[in-house]
């Protein structure tokens, strides 16, 4: 994965509730096989209208993403956050997330800030007014305002972990699990 | 202590947990398709990794599968069920390829072939997983580099979740079905209000329930946001498990049913958060908006934007009209459709079929409509033509159609056209989620199936 300490740069606002993943990467573009080049499709509808909030100039570069409640709800596809980044987004600050969105993007390296939604919207003018905000993830802050993020996934963005390599040196662990616990279910033949 | 089912599935789940550390959970179930799955079993191959336990793995084909007799495939979804295959494979993955008989859609086979069973984990690339908590599972939905992670380790590291128990209290009234519980659920809680939960469905309009309705229920538990929901196994869950070809047999199976049978929440154990939901006042629900919350009765009229109080909720009801192209006010049953969708993980087994059925035998379909009903899995189909049920719809003038996913997410030829107006029993009303432009209205099949025959929103009988 790919390691985040912090990031400095304009911010793009996308100021609406409940920004779904069927938005972010529609379906025609969940067949491809490979992990890279979704951010040309990054919200291909809306990026159709002129006055779509990406497609103004102040939002152009933006590497930080300002965002209303619940960003990302619905479909699991990892795409999404594939897409974002690829788009050139290194964080995303806003009131709450979808859960699997959240978490997808952890495993990604791109950071899902949560803020109160009156520090999301003061940020918001902010970017608006112009200026660059920073997003600092070793002192948990993003345009100055303090943020919670738990210690192991804080870690693992920092130096950039392999998680399943993480895990597979517990792997003496996953054996005694198995070894005192059946398989919940009698094998089919395909 | 007292103890909830999902602390029970959880902790006796555990591998490994340490201070400041998400807990190692153990997956006793992964259900692979192909949209999700390439990239990480590329990840695999890259790392020289294996799958540790493909006996605890087992694939199916549904996003991209045409359902129509001989709609070819695009040569995108032609190479995403080619990676599938040769992955399974390489891999020794169990795959239950189109033509198998036992392909579907991953929610609908699971619990059809017995693999979905009390007390387990399961996960899979895929948000509506939710719905196999149905049967007393713990299950959810997880995304690409997770599918990896278990894929490798057959584990999955995850921050223990809140929990949540909604009690629909009351007697549930005549023609109110399991979608219309649900959706009236989302429409209270919100399509965010179950963000970071596990919410746990009780009460007697829940017990009463069959084992297809409480699919339909926890299925759409991701649309209030929570990941995953729950119902607690019994004599209605081992009825629909006992003979099915996943489960143990003989004295395995008396074994198993002890051990499900303690699963229920415990007297006296808490929750963090409890709603109540009245469900004498509920009838039938039909979305206006283009999330699964944006809900009203059929009785009831497009909402005025003007009467929400926070202004974003305002803006987003704003938008959610214009693109759903109704003004606020309109009656719901005076809302016209162009297009009548039966199937998905949501509404597919064979239960929502003989609704629809009952519904719509010996009447035709509005000439202004096209009404299609796809069967969740190849022996949902069989089950349902074995029942007539297939000549029952042909007459009427439905499309009876092949298994999987179908126009739930138009990723194979099932859209809808710009500007088309869907009545559907899916899970998903987001903007040109059946197709760009489309408008979709989620309800149950029984509403579906009156609507197709009235051209308008409608319930049965009318």
């Amino acid at each position: 994965m790919k390691a985040f300490r912090s990031v400095t740069s304009r911010a793009a606002v996308l100021d609406r509730l409940d920004v779904d993943t069927d938005q972010i990467i529609p379906k025609q573009f969940l067949k491809r096989i490979e992990r890279t080049g979704f951010g040309e499709f990054l919200f291909f509808d809306w990026r159709k209208d002129p006055a779509f909030e990406l497609n103004q100039p102040e939002a152009q570069a933006a590497k930080i993403l300002l965002a209303g409640r619940n960003f990302g709800c619905g479909s699991s596809r990892e795409h999404a956050p594939w897409a974002l980044e690829d788009y050139g987004f290194e964080a995303i600050v806003a009131p709450s997330y979808g859960d699997i969105f959240r978490q997808n993007s952890l495993k990604i390296g791109l950071l899902p800030v949560r803020l109160p939604p009156e520090q999301v919207k003061e940020l918001m003018e902010r970017a608006h007014a112009g200026e660059e905000l920073t997003v600092d993830l070793e002192a948990r802050t993003a345009g100055g305002f303090p943020f919670e993020i738990d210690d192991f996934q804080r870690e693992c963005l920092l130096e950039g972990l392999d998680e399943i390599a993480l895990t597979l040196r517990g792997k003496d662990a996953i054996a005694a699990y198995e070894a005192t616990h059946d398989a919940p279910f009698s094998t089919l033949s395909v | 202590m007292a103890q909830t089912l999902f602390e029970k599935v959880w902790e006796s789940h555990v591998v490994e947990r340490a201070d400041g550390r998400p807990d190692l959970l153990y997956v006793d179930l992964h259900l692979v398709h192909e949209v999700t799955s390439p990239q990480a079993f590329e990840g695999l191959r890259l790392a020289g990794r294996r799958v540790r336990r493909p006996d605890l793995t087992i694939a199916t084909m549904d996003h991209n599968v045409p359902t129509g007799d001989d709609t070819p495939m695009d040569p995108l979804s032609v190479q995403q069920l080619d990676t599938l295959q040769q992955n399974c494979d390489e891999f020794g993955v169990p795959l239950y390829a189109t033509g198998s008989g036992r392909e579907g859609i991953v929610h609908v086979i699971g619990p059809e072939l017995g693999l979905t069973q009390p007390g387990i984990t399961i996960v899979c690339g895929d948000s509506h997983t939710s719905t196999h908590g149905a049967l007393g599972a713990l299950a959810f939905g997880i995304g690409t580099s997770e599918v990896e992670h278990v894929l490798a380790t057959q584990t999955l590291s995850q921050t223990k979740p809140r929990s949540l128990r909604v009690n629909f209290v009351g007697e549930k009234p005549a023609g109110v079905t399991a979608k219309d519980l649900v959706l009236a659920a989302i429409g209270r809680l919100g399509v965010d209000g179950g963000v970071g939960y596990v919410i746990e469905y009780a009460g007697p309009a829940i017990e009463s329930l069959s084992m297809e309705g409480r699919l339909t229920i926890c299925n759409m538990s991701i649309e209030a946001g929570a990941r995953a929901g729950m119902i607690a196994p019994d004599e209605t869950t081992f009825a629909y498990l006992e003979g099915r070809p996943g489960v143990p047999q003989g004295a395995a199976w008396e074994h198993a049913l002890d051990r499900w049978r303690a699963l229920p929440t415990d007297a006296g154990a808490s929750f963090d958060r409890e709603i109540e939901i009245d469900v004498t006042a509920i009838r039938s629900q039909v979305t206006w908006g283009t999330n699964p919350g944006m809900v009203v009765p059929i009785d009831g009229a497009v909402p005025d934007p003007a009467a929400f109080s926070s202004e974003d909720d305002r803006a987003a009801a704003e938008r959610a009209l214009v693109y759903m192209g109704l003004e606020p006010g309109t009656p719901i049953r005076e809302i016209e459709v162009d297009r009548v969708f039966i199937g998905s993980c949501t509404n597919s087994r064979i239960e929502d079929l003989r609704a629809a059925a009952a519904v719509v035998e010996g009447r035709r379909v509005h000439p202004s409509v096209r009404a299609m009903v796809v069967p969740g899995s190849a022996q949902v189909k069989a089950q349902a033509e074995s029942e007539g049920l297939d000549r029952v719809f042909e007459a009427a003038g439905f499309e009876w159609r092949r298994a999987g996913c179908s126009m739930c997410l138009g990723m194979n030829p099932d859209v809808l056209a710009p500007g088309e107006r869907c009545a559907s029993t899916s899970n998903r009303n987001f903007e040109g989620r059946q197709g760009a432009g489309g408008r979709t209205h989620l309800v149950s099949p029984a509403v579906a199936a009156a609507t197709a025959l009235a051209g308008h929103f409608a319930e049965p009988g009318e």
